[in-house]
């Protein structure tokens, strides 16, 4: 049902892929038009400058402080959990990950699974593994029900199908569920929906969970959302499965209300979602819903590689709120699809190399103009231009004496650009030679070459002034 | 952002530095040279060392920390005296005042001439604004301006407010707001050369928004900016054109009236 | 080794550098309330209707003596058939007397009657736990008589809510009401019905879980004029 499985993004296909999508006059504007929106809706949510930053300081200060505690607090979570009833597995890749759920759900001969939104669950391919093991995992959150009924994968990670328009998600109903009648009415498709998925509801004898936050000292797993499927998810079927990245774990409650403020507010520009679910347990005697037996999966994948650095630890501060897609001009141009993972826009492009390694993943860090738009709204401030350049180095040096070596380090090493940049570097520590460099290039200037690589694809090519600056500083 | 306010400001100098940078240095010396002219007329010094050449940043956003080092290294001891430096571009500032201490982190004596630096490194519009308390007298003609304030500048050093600050200060002069004008052009350095085509669109979309402002011209206080820009609209074969905010000031206000 | 130690294993290994301080999330609400101790009563509980009205929640103001009959007032305007409640609450004797159609208590397991319930009740009525004037949001704690699913599968949520128990922040209602000394097996802040803005950001109200939902807000007698 879901496109292939996508762990290698070679720098060429990225290249293309951003080329088709920025040539793509409809899809640019309708990104752009939703980029606007969410943009405007975040801003007037946080009126006071000195209140928000105030309020970033702390989330910040709240991740740094879990995570530099994390393995402690993973095993005071996983002691408070097991003491609600719940089962704790840990995986340390996708393969892990899968199987242990897979496993779950054959001991309950389940056939339907039904999901709430989970990017973890994208980022194992969670789909593709229970389609091989003969069970149907069916997305419920609206946005990832669209997108998965048309093999596709979510183009954000807060909006899934922010890429598709109204008209094309009617025609995507009327040929693909069956009994809908076509519909251009946003209400009725929701209609629709809501119809068929309550019934899979009923039926679905596992439903899995992402986590947005989960307490060590309470033992209770946070879940955000405005549609209610994920209540659906952990309350109607028999088992619950939650999946979690090991880097979103906090001490203490008092802790999730600065975070869950900000995640809102700049995810979607609302001060709350319709629901919070604080989830400590399954069903206890007596009760008479609520799953009768609940799992929760820790899945490191990669994330332990970003921890053992101490620059590139607060990568794992991210709370997944999107607002660096949302404000990244890149991410508005191409969209999510073109980056070819899971997390696409500036966090995906720092978070991605830890997932698949350095060689598969490259060209993403270069994918940024280093504007600084996603560091400025992060509310956890993850400095994400500072770690893009840091990967970006990774990627075409050896490893540095003092720190670990990367999966895939060095692996877009290339002589040629290691010399252009040594070059460059010998005549910019040089400044005689510097200065006849730039006498020479003006004296010349009229044999600049006329086609400059990437430059002048839309640009006409740059020609030194007559003289440079040096010079007309000397002369006066 | 942050710049904004919080930063303490030093009474107006008798000499500053001035630091070119390498863009204005090949391609856009008569922005250096008005930046020169503008300071001048303050009644201050300016002193342009000759061995000056590139802050490092290409490199340093490029990921070569090792070349970064050299060429940051050849700037560090060129301002010896305690004086402002002088940089006509936001962005080249923003590297020598936030980022070179990061590059001489684990080098303690640099370390410390890094600081010594980033502290005395301002803006142009910066230093007109707070250091020097410029008064401009406007000499031109009614216009009508929209301005691009680049990323670097803007989040690093303020760019944006000092910019705009200045040009308050010219009644004849309009200054008309453009759709997402926080937005970056697409320059990036290295970042056009590599992805072209999301640079491009970037670049496209970045002027017909100035230009949908019916301004005559359009001012940054960034020569990469400029340059992907102009070359754009050139390509386009577009007459609309930018121009760094030095030199528009200058023409603005030197006593021979507009030079363009 | 296992999954489990490998993983710790590597986290123990990273370099630990400067833990930072515990963070001090009440000094930071202190700061952001700037000085006042907290909203008066009057105040919080304008907010929060405001708020519930922004997420398209109705609110109606109720005194202790005519809660019921507004309740069914609202049934009856709104075609209520059947109306689910807890049976072994506080207001179940009040329910009872008032004279609704409908009633049917929550008493058996989900298992039994699952099609049921999501094909045939109309509504639902609810106790809550408290309210948060700051966000318009309501505290649930589902537990034996009052089961999860009331507040989710019903098409109409109706849910009671005094006053007094406003808090003004999320984290106000955390600390004064002990929630980290245990918390049942879900715990749930309701802002409002369903919703999704997933097709082309268009809200749309009734996604999974209820389309309304209709707060009684208890309040004193001076204060529903």
């Amino acid at each position: 049902m879901n496109s292939r499985p996508l762990d290698f993004v070679p720098a060429s296909e990225f290249k293309r892929r951003a080329a088709e999508a920025v040539a793509d006059q409809h899809l640019r504007k309708s990104f752009r038009g939703a980029m606007d929106f969410l943009i405007a809706k975040r801003a007037a949510q946080f009126p006071d400058p000195a209140a928000l930053e105030r309020q970033r300081v702390l989330a910040e200060q709240i991740r740094q402080y879990s995570l530099a505690r994390l393995p402690d607090l993973l095993e005071q979570l996983e002691r408070k959990l097991t003491e609600n009833g719940v089962q704790v597995h840990w995986a340390e890749n996708a393969q892990q990950a899968n199987r242990i759920i897979i496993d779950i759900a054959r001991r309950h001969a389940a056939k339907l699974m039904v999901k709430g939104k989970s990017m973890v669950s994208e980022e194992i391919e969670l789909n593709h593994a229970m389609a091989d093991a003969g069970i149907e995992a069916l997305e419920s959150d609206m946005g990832e029900y669209i997108v998965q009924l048309d093999g596709e994968k979510p183009s954000h990670i807060i909006m899934p199908a922010i890429h598709k328009t109204k008209l094309e998600i009617a025609r995507l109903f009327a040929a693909k569920v069956p009994g809908a009648a076509y519909t251009e009415s946003v209400d009725e498709l929701i209609g629709i929906g809501r119809a068929v998925l309550r019934e899979k509801f009923m039926t679905a004898g596992i439903g899995l969970s992402g986590v947005n936050f989960a307490v060590a000292e309470t033992g209770t797993l946070c879940l955000v959302e405005n549609e209610g499927n994920g209540r659906m998810c952990t309350t109607v079927p028999d088992v619950h499965i939650a999946i979690t990245g090991i880097e979103k774990v906090v001490e203490k409650l008092e802790h999730v209300p600065p975070l869950f403020g900000l995640l809102t507010r700049s995810a979607t520009g609302q001060a709350i979602t319709t629901y919070f679910n604080m989830i400590s347990g399954p069903r206890k005697a007596g009760e008479k819903d609520g799953p009768r037996e609940m799992h929760l999966v820790l899945v490191d994948n990669g994330r332990s590689q970003a921890y053992a650095d101490e620059q590139l630890r607060s990568t794992l501060q991210c709370i997944r709120c999107g607002a660096c897609m949302n404000h990244c001009p890149v991410y508005t141009r191409i969209g999510g699809h073109a980056y070819g993972t899971t997390y696409p826009g500036p966090i995906g492009e720092i978070f991605s190399p830890h997932l698949l390694g350095l060689a598969a993943t490259h060209v993403l860090p270069t994918a940024s103009s280093l504007c600084g738009a996603c560091g400025e709204v992060c509310p956890v401030r993850i400095p994400i231009p500072e770690l893009l350049i840091r990967l970006r180095g990774d990627a075409q040096h050896a490893v540095r004496p003092g720190r670990v070596a990367l999966r895939g380090q060095g692996a877009a090493r290339s002589r040629l650009v290691d010399a252009v940049w040594s070059g460059w570097a010998a005549l910019y520590s040089r400044p005689a030679l510097y200065r006849a460099f730039g006498w020479l290039a003006t004296r010349f200037r009229l044999l600049t070459p006329p086609m400059q690589s990437g430059w002048t694809v839309s640009r006409t090519p740059l020609k030194p002034a007559k003289r440079t600056l040096h010079e007309e500083m000397a002369n006066r | 952002m942050e710049e904004a306010g919080v930063r303490h400001y030093p009474g107006k100098p008798l000499r500053v530095y001035l630091f070119g940078t390498c863009l204005i240095d090949l391609f856009c010396p008569d922005a250096g040279i008005d930046a020169v002219r503008l300071l001048e007329r303050e009644g201050i010094e300016v002193l342009f060392p000759a061995d000056q050449t590139c802050c490092g940043q290409p490199a340093h956003s490029s990921g070569f920390p090792e070349q970064t080092r050299a060429v940051a290294l050849a700037q560090l001891r060129l301002f010896p005296e305690p004086w402002p430096v002088i940089v006509p571009s936001g962005s080249c500032a923003g590297m020598m005042r936030h980022h070179y201490p990061k590059i001489f982190a684990d080098e303690p004596r640099l370390l410390a001439e890094a600081m010594a630096l980033a502290e005395r490194i301002f803006e142009l519009s910066e230093f007109l604004v707070h250091v020097a308390k410029v008064s401009l007298s406007d000499r031109g003609a009614s216009v009508c301006v929209a301005l691009h304030t680049s990323c670097a500048a803007r989040r690093e050093m303020a760019t944006h407010l000092h910019a705009r600050a200045l040009l308050a200060q010219l009644p004849g002069v309009d200054v008309s707001l453009h759709e997402h004008e926080s937005e970056c052009c697409g320059f990036g350095g290295t970042f056009s050369l590599k992805h072209p085509a999301i640079s491009s669109a970037m670049a496209a979309d970045k002027v017909e928004a100035l230009k949908e402002t019916g301004a005559e011209t359009f001012l940054s206080a960034d020569c990469g900016c400029l340059l992907n820009l102009n070359h754009t609209l050139e390509k386009r074969g577009d007459t609309f054109r930018g121009q760094h905010l030095a030199s528009f000031l200058w023409s603005r206000t030197n006593d021979e009236g507009s030079r363009r | 080794m296992s999954a489990r130690d490998n993983i710790l294993q590597r986290l123990r290994a990273a370099p630990s550098g400067t833990p930072p301080l515990s963070p001090d999330v009440r000094a930071w609400q202190a700061l952001s309330r700037g000085g006042m101790a907290s909203a008066a009563r009057a105040a919080r509980v304008d907010l929060f209707c405001e708020k519930m009205a922004f997420w398209q929640a109705e609110v109606v103001r109720v005194t202790r003596d005519d809660w019921p009959a507004q309740l069914r007032t609202l049934c009856a305007a709104k075609g209520v058939r059947s109306l689910l409640y807890g049976e072994d609450t506080e207001q179940a004797a009040a329910l009872l007397a008032a004279g609704i159609g409908g009633l049917q208590p929550y008493d058996r397991a989900i298992d039994d009657w699952k099609q049921d319930l999501f094909e045939n009740i109309d509504a639902s009525f609810t106790s809550t736990r408290g309210g948060i004037a700051e966000t318009g949001t309501l505290i649930i704690w589902p537990d034996a008589s009052e089961p999860r699913l009331m507040s989710l599968v019903p098409p109409i949520h109706f849910a009671l809510l005094d006053a007094a128990k406003l808090y003004d922040t999320l984290l106000d209602a955390m600390i004064e009401q002990g929630w980290s000394g245990g918390l049942p097996t879900n715990a749930l802040l309701v802002s409002g019905p369903s919703k999704t803005a997933d097709i082309q950001v268009t809200l749309a109200y009734g996604a999974h879980g209820p389309r309304e939902l209709i707060v009684l807000l208890l309040v004193d007698e001076e204060q529903t004029a």
